[in-house]
Parts: structure tokens; sequence; C-alpha cells
């Protein structure tokens, strides 16, 4: 115990953001080629994707076939982490039933992510008037929407242009093509009233004007496992690593921050953090910190990071830290469409974000659930893998054979073999993904009992679906099962009822949790002020999705993306008063 | 950057992309065994997969008995044809070695199931199943192929054999013989336009 010793560095950075992900990687970005000397701090190993990317690697090339035993979403894919993590629990309370995914690496989850990247619209910056059950942002669509418009030209975004009210257009490449099983969709969504535009995602269609380091997409739908030339966005490839580049940003990986450092005037100095590379302990210094942790983790460094001048954790007289946590409600369904049985076999690999999606089509005043959803939509000839048809016989008694004769479902054999190739690509599935309401009630602390391996006291988390959430999931199910009986398709996943909440999965599951230290005008309801800037603590910032006042229906990462911008440019032109 | 640096970037040239990217790929899969993958540590891995993966490949699971029974189940449930070979020349009883000590679900159910239809075949022939005559296996599996059908003393055989189907599509339709015959053409640089006009026809979709 005697050699234990904490290393204090004497270099003083103008900032130190703690994450690389979609806001640390942006503010890093904005700050470093603003002239500031950044320090980065990342909690996993450098990634790189034009090294470390799976990508174009056959089924066979993994011992597991792609299976996701040891990552999530599979052996190729990009997260290094998952649900649990070796070493670092969490823990929940009252039958909370919340999944907390973590990628411990450099960009974080925008390694993996989908690549949907939607803005939210002025009905979601200012949603109280629509039926009182959620607050206002600070801040409004038409403040937020010059960042989104950068972001748009800086990072790349395909779509369309369409009017609609609440889901703004940006400045798009061309979509994709809707591939085949999703021209039966929107053929099938028309008749069931359900709205299908181009899907909007983050994927070079053709190459971004003014970038000469990123590729333009050349379509093998792998965008999870990352792209070796830089074709999709991810926070490494785009930020980081370009940021890196002025000479203004540092990196140290592998940097487990423990605490925010105050003095006493209750100003931020710094962090603290454990190297896993080494296991010592770090001290380094800042003018300025900004977390960009991920929304609970970040929460759970400022409760973590108490002192005589802030008792209740940094940033946290208001007790609002970690409360309004909420994450995007979803639901799914799978079957197959009979049509395409033996189709014609070509690549439609396509791009691996959405060529299609629907956006909330419908008016709440005649429905009994709150707010709304959209739905993403999959299936095809994609790339075989673990779990490749499995349960075929759900499947192969329920249409005739080539014959024109119906069969006992199951089987072996060749007839079965046959089987197989008859329904490849006939799959088609969809997924809504929904406003969950921000409730003060549904939130993650400090856990007074349990620490991490690296003594860190760990988060607990209390969080409850109320009736909104499950009648929209009620609502979800209802529109997946008229979409498909209009587009001719033969469902094979099972319809749950309310015993199971209608299919709703457990809050965590969707990957969009947001809302922990939300901003807002008054510092007795909020934790942030409008530019994310901590109201009891003026050079600590957060740009990661924990300001999130009330997620709309839309995936958090563009969001997160102008936010964070915003925030760095804010703190750019304050310089003199931040002492930077 | 342009679409020649990409391919650069990716390994490949823009002369002939196809044969070049498959010759870029480590040999890995059936001809050297799916072992191959494991024995470097490779870009993108963590130390801790690589490690548990080369745990994985030196143990041993099954039984030499088990093995022989799994290599004729999986060439009963997938069998050789005039477009491609069977589960066995995909090396799929390899990979059901390795996947039930990967993701060990697998193991209780089925080397359990592998006890019943051996005890199930003592019983009816007096023999283990990879010691009966051909038509007294496609007897055997008859029984417990079908779910709606079987009768219900049988219904452990038919969950076991369900497993079995899956894992066995699973290894051979992810093997290289496996994807050749199912016919997926894609993880290769390409341009995505759409739909192809004749199929677009063929379903009636030119103005969706």
């Amino acid at each position: 115990m005697s050699d234990m010793q904490i290393k204090k560095s004497s270099t003083v950075y103008d900032a130190i953001v703690v994450g690389s992900g979609a806001g640390g990687g942006m503010a890093g970005y904005v700050l470093a080629h603003g002239g500031l000397k950044v320090l980065m701090l990342e909690a996993g190993p450098w990634w790189d994707p034009a090294k470390d990317s799976m990508q174009l690697k056959m089924p066979y090339e993994s011992a597991r076939r792609g299976a996701g035993t040891t990552r999530a979403f599979g052996d190729f894919d990009a997260a290094f982490g998952g649900w649990d993590l070796d070493g670092e629990p969490y823990t929940t309370k009252d039958k909370t039933e919340f999944n907390w995914f973590r990628s411990r690496m450099l960009g974080g989850r925008t390694n993996h992510w989908g690549r949907i990247s939607l803005r939210m619209g002025p009905n979601d910056f200012k949603s109280h008037h629509i039926d009182g059950l959620t607050d206002d942002w600070p801040i409004t669509y038409d403040e937020v929407k010059p960042y989104y418009d950068k972001v748009d030209r800086m990072i790349g975004v395909y779509g369309t242009k369409e009017n609609l009210e609440n889901e703004p257009d940006g400045i798009f490449l061309p979509p994709p093509k809707p591939r085949l099983n999703e021209l039966f969709i929107k053929k099938g969504a028309v008749k069931a009233g359900v709205k299908v535009i181009a899907g909007r995602g983050s994927v070079l269609t053709e190459a971004l004007p003014g970038n000469k380091d990123r590729g333009a997409c050349f379509f093998c739908g792998q965008c999870g496992r990352g792209c070796k030339i830089y074709g999709d966005f991810s926070a490494s490839s785009c930020l980081v690593i370009p940021a890196m580049k002025t000479g203004n940003l540092k990196v140290i990986p592998n940097a487990m921050v423990r605490e925010v450092l105050t003095n006493k005037e209750g100003l931020a100095t710094g962090v603290s953090y454990v190297s896993k590379d080494d296991m010592q302990e770090y001290q380094v210094n800042a003018k300025i910190v900004i977390l960009g942790a991920s929304a609970c983790e970040s929460a759970r460094l400022l409760l973590n990071s108490k002192s005589a001048q802030h008792p209740g954790g940094l940033a946290n007289s208001s007790g609002v830290v970690g409360k309004y946590l909420h994450d995007s409600t979803g639901a799914s369904l799978g079957g197959f469409l009979p049509q395409l049985m033996d189709r014609k076999r070509y690549n439609e690999d396509g791009v691996g974000s959405v060529h299609i999606y629907s956006p909330w089509w419908l008016d709440n005043k005649k429905l009994d659930f709150p707010r709304g959803y959209h739905i993403e939509y999959g299936g095809g000839m994609r790339m075989p893998g673990y779990g490749f048809m499995n349960g075929i016989q759900s499947k192969n008694g329920l249409v005739p054979g080539k014959d024109g004769k119906m069969k006992e479902a199951g089987g072996f054999g060749a007839d079965l073999k046959n089987d197989y190739r008859r329904f490849y690509g006939t799959s088609v599935g969809m997924a809504g993904r929904g406003t969950a309401i921000a409730r003060e009630d549904n939130y993650c602390e400090i856990d007074d009992k349990v620490v991490d391996k690296y003594g860190i006291p760990v988060l607990k988390f209390h969080y409850k679906w109320t009736d909104a959430e499950i009648k929209q999931a009620k609502h979800m199910s209802e529109t997946f099962q008229e979409m498909m009986h209009q587009m001719g398709g033969i469902i094979t996943s099972k319809i749950e009822g309310p015993e199971t909440n209608y299919g709703l999965e457990a809050p965590g599951r969707i990957i969009h949790e947001v809302g922990t230290i939300r901003m807002g005008d008054d510092p007795k309801k909020s934790a942030l002020n409008k530019w994310c800037q901590a109201h009891d603590c003026k050079n600590l910032f957060v740009v990661d999705a924990a300001p999130f006042v009330q997620q709309g229906d839309k995936n958090a990462t563009w969001t997160i993306l102008a936010l964070s911008m915003r925030t760095s440019e804010y703190i750019l032109s304050q310089r003199q008063k931040l002492n930077v | 950057m342009n679409r020649r640096d990409s391919l650069k970037a990716l390994g490949l040239t823009t002369l002939s992309t196809a044969v070049l990217l498959d010759a870029c790929k480590p040999k890995t899969g059936e001809e050297t065994g799916s072992e191959a993958s494991a024995a470097t540590p490779e870009a993108g891995r963590q130390q801790w997969e690589v490690d548990r993966e080369k745990k994985l490949m030196a143990d041993k699971y099954f039984t030499d008995h088990e093995m022989a029974t799994i290599t004729v189940l999986g060439d009963i449930i997938i069998p050789k044809d005039e477009k491609s070979g069977s589960a066995s020349d995909a090396k799929v009883p390899e990979f059901i070695e390795f996947i039930v000590k990967d993701i060990p679900e697998h193991q209780l159910p089925m080397r359990g199931g592998l006890k019943w239809l051996d005890m199930q075949c003592f019983n009816r022939y007096n023999k283990s199943f990879v010691d009966c005559s051909h038509d007294q296996q496609i007897e055997m599996v008859t029984e417990i192929a079908y779910p709606a059908k079987a009768k219900p003393e049988m219904a452990q055989g038919v969950a076991f054999f369900n497993r079995m189907r899956d894992l066995t599509a699973s290894g051979f339709f992810t093997s290289k013989i496996g994807i050749a015959d199912i016919g997926y053409m894609g993880n290769t640089p390409t341009k995505w336009t759409g739909v192809p006009d004749d199929v677009l026809k063929q379903y009636g979709m030119e103005n969706v």
C-alpha cells in the first residue's frame, strides 16, 4: 500500500473532455480547431476504424460465425463493451428492469450505432403545449437549426426534403434507393395509412464536398462494424482523429475518470482518473472541464464529485442530477413475404443505415396515448450469420411448396435444404422507436453499497414505464400487424399481450438514454443553463445526451452533435470570461 | 478520398476487385479449419477475446461417439445434392463442437438430446443411433423432425432436433459452400443503384 500515490501533472490544459463519443468528440474537434489546448480522456482503448474494423469479413472468418457471445451485436460488431462489463456493475431497485449499454473505446457508441440521423423538431424542443406532460427545453428548434445545418455539412447525412412540420429537413446527400422488401413495405404502409419516406443516415452516399479524408460509401451494409474508409459517421474518424491533426488535442485512452476536482471557490480544476494500463491514479488540470461520458456516466461522475462547496455532488444544488432519465420506447415485429420466395439473387447490401423509415404520422387527439414513434425497417438478402434462418419449422409449414401443396412444418434432407434457399431474402422486420415521457421519478443514483473494480461507486437505477409508453407499444404492435397484413406478409414473431407490455422493451434497451443532467433556465429545476454550462460551476459543461430535457421520437446522436458544437462555440466565444 | 484511394485503403486496387478481395483475406474457415482465426491476435480484437477463443479451441466438449452422431445427423439434415455438398463437407460438426463451448446453453440440451436419441434407438433397434441402418436412422429422425405431427412422447426429441437443425443451418450457410449455395452476393465494393429493372418488373414495383 505504501507505494500508492497519485500522479499529479503540472500541465494546465485549456479544457479536459471526458469521453470521445459524439458529444466529447465534437467538443474536442471544435475546441482544438479553435486553438484551445485540449486533453481528452477515454475509458477504453484506442480504436481506429481504418485499422480495427471487421469490415468485409465473411462469416466463416469468425469461429462463432458472427454470434454475439463476446459482443452483444455480433462478433464483427464494432462495440467493445456491451450490457455487462467485467468489474463494472450497476444495480437496480424496486424491481426495475434497466439495461445500460456501454462502449469503452475511442468513439464510444458511435462505432456501432445505426447511423440514423434525425433532427428533433420544433414540437420536440417545445412540447409542453401539446398535452402538458413534459417540460420545455430552454432553447427552440430555430436556435439549434444552424448547428444541425453545420453538422450536416461537416459530417454528411442522406435524406429527402419532405417539408414535414416536426421532421425538419437537413442538407442532404442522395438517399440509397429502397431494397425490394422495402418496396413491399412502402406499398403495404400506404394501404395501412402509414407514411414512408427515404431514410436519413450519416453515410456518404456521395463524396462529401470539401472533405479529402473520407471515402464515399461502397455499399457493404456494414456500418455497424466501423468503416475503414470513414464512409460513415463515427466520432473517431470524423472528429477525434481530424482534431488531433491540429496538434491541439491529446487523447489518453484507457483513462477511467473517477471524479471532477474542484477548488474552494467551487470551480472545476481538473479530473482524477485511474489508468487501466498501469492501474495508477492520475490528476490532470484544466481551466474548463467538459463531460461527454454518456448521459448516465456523466451523471455518475457529478454525483461522485462531492465537496464542501458541492455536498450533493457537483452541479447538483437543484437535486436533478440523475433524474428525468428516459430512453426511447421500442417494440418490434418480424415475418416474411411469401411473394419473395425463390427470388432472384443479387447484391442488395446497400448502406448500413435505414433506406426508408416512417416518421410519426398521426394526431394524438384521436389516440389514447401521448406522443408518437417512428418506424425503422429491415430484412432482405443479408449476409448469413449465426442464427441463420433459425426456427424454419415455424415458417415452412405456412406456405405451399413449389408443387403447390402444403408441407408438414420442419423436416430434414434435400427438401429442407431447398426450403432454406426458397425462404432466403424473404424476411421483413419493423421496429418502433418512440417518445418516452421524462419523469422525475425515473432516475439513476449512486449505490451507497457497491463500487466497481476501480473503487468508484456505481449507479443504481429506478425506472418504471407507465400507461403512456405501454399504450404506445400496443399501438406499434397493432400498426405493424396491419402493415404486414396489407403487404401480404406472414408474421412469425410472437404477438405480445398486456402481460408483456405488448412487447415494449425494457428501458435502456434502445440505447437512447438521455436527460440525467438536464438544462433549463431555472437553477432550481435544472443543472445546466441553455449553453449546457453548469448553473453551480461556470467552467463545467456537459455535451452528451444528459442535458436533454425531453427527447422526441428521434434518435439522439444528431442532436448531441449539434448541441455539443453549439456549446463548444459558446466556450470559444466566452474565452475571456472563462479565462481560456 | 476518391474511389481509387478508398479501394487502396481497403487493400484493393480498381483492377479485378473481387479477385483481389478474395486473395487479401486470411485463409480461415474451411480450408485451414476455423482454428486459424484464433491463432494470432488480430487488429480490432480485445486481448480477452483472443485468450478466451484460444482456450475454447484447446478444450474438447463432445466425445468421439457424440461427434459421430452429430456428423450423421448433420448430413441427414443437410445432405449433399446437385447444388452443393453436405453439412460435414462444410465442417458443420466442427462448428457445433466450437459453438457449444462458446455458448454453453447449448451443452446440456445437446448432450442430453444425443443420449435421448441413443436410448430411443436402443429401445427400438437395440443399437445406438450411429450403428443403426440408414433406413432406421431416417425412421427415427422422422419421428422428431415434424413438430406438429410428432407424438407427445417424442416432445423432448423434437426440441433437440429443432436445436440440431438450427445449428446445422447456421454452420452450413455461414461456410463458403453454404454461402455459395444460398447465393449471398454482397460483402464486396459496389454501387447500390436500387432493385434491378427486371426484378422491379417481375413484382410490378416499377412505380413504387
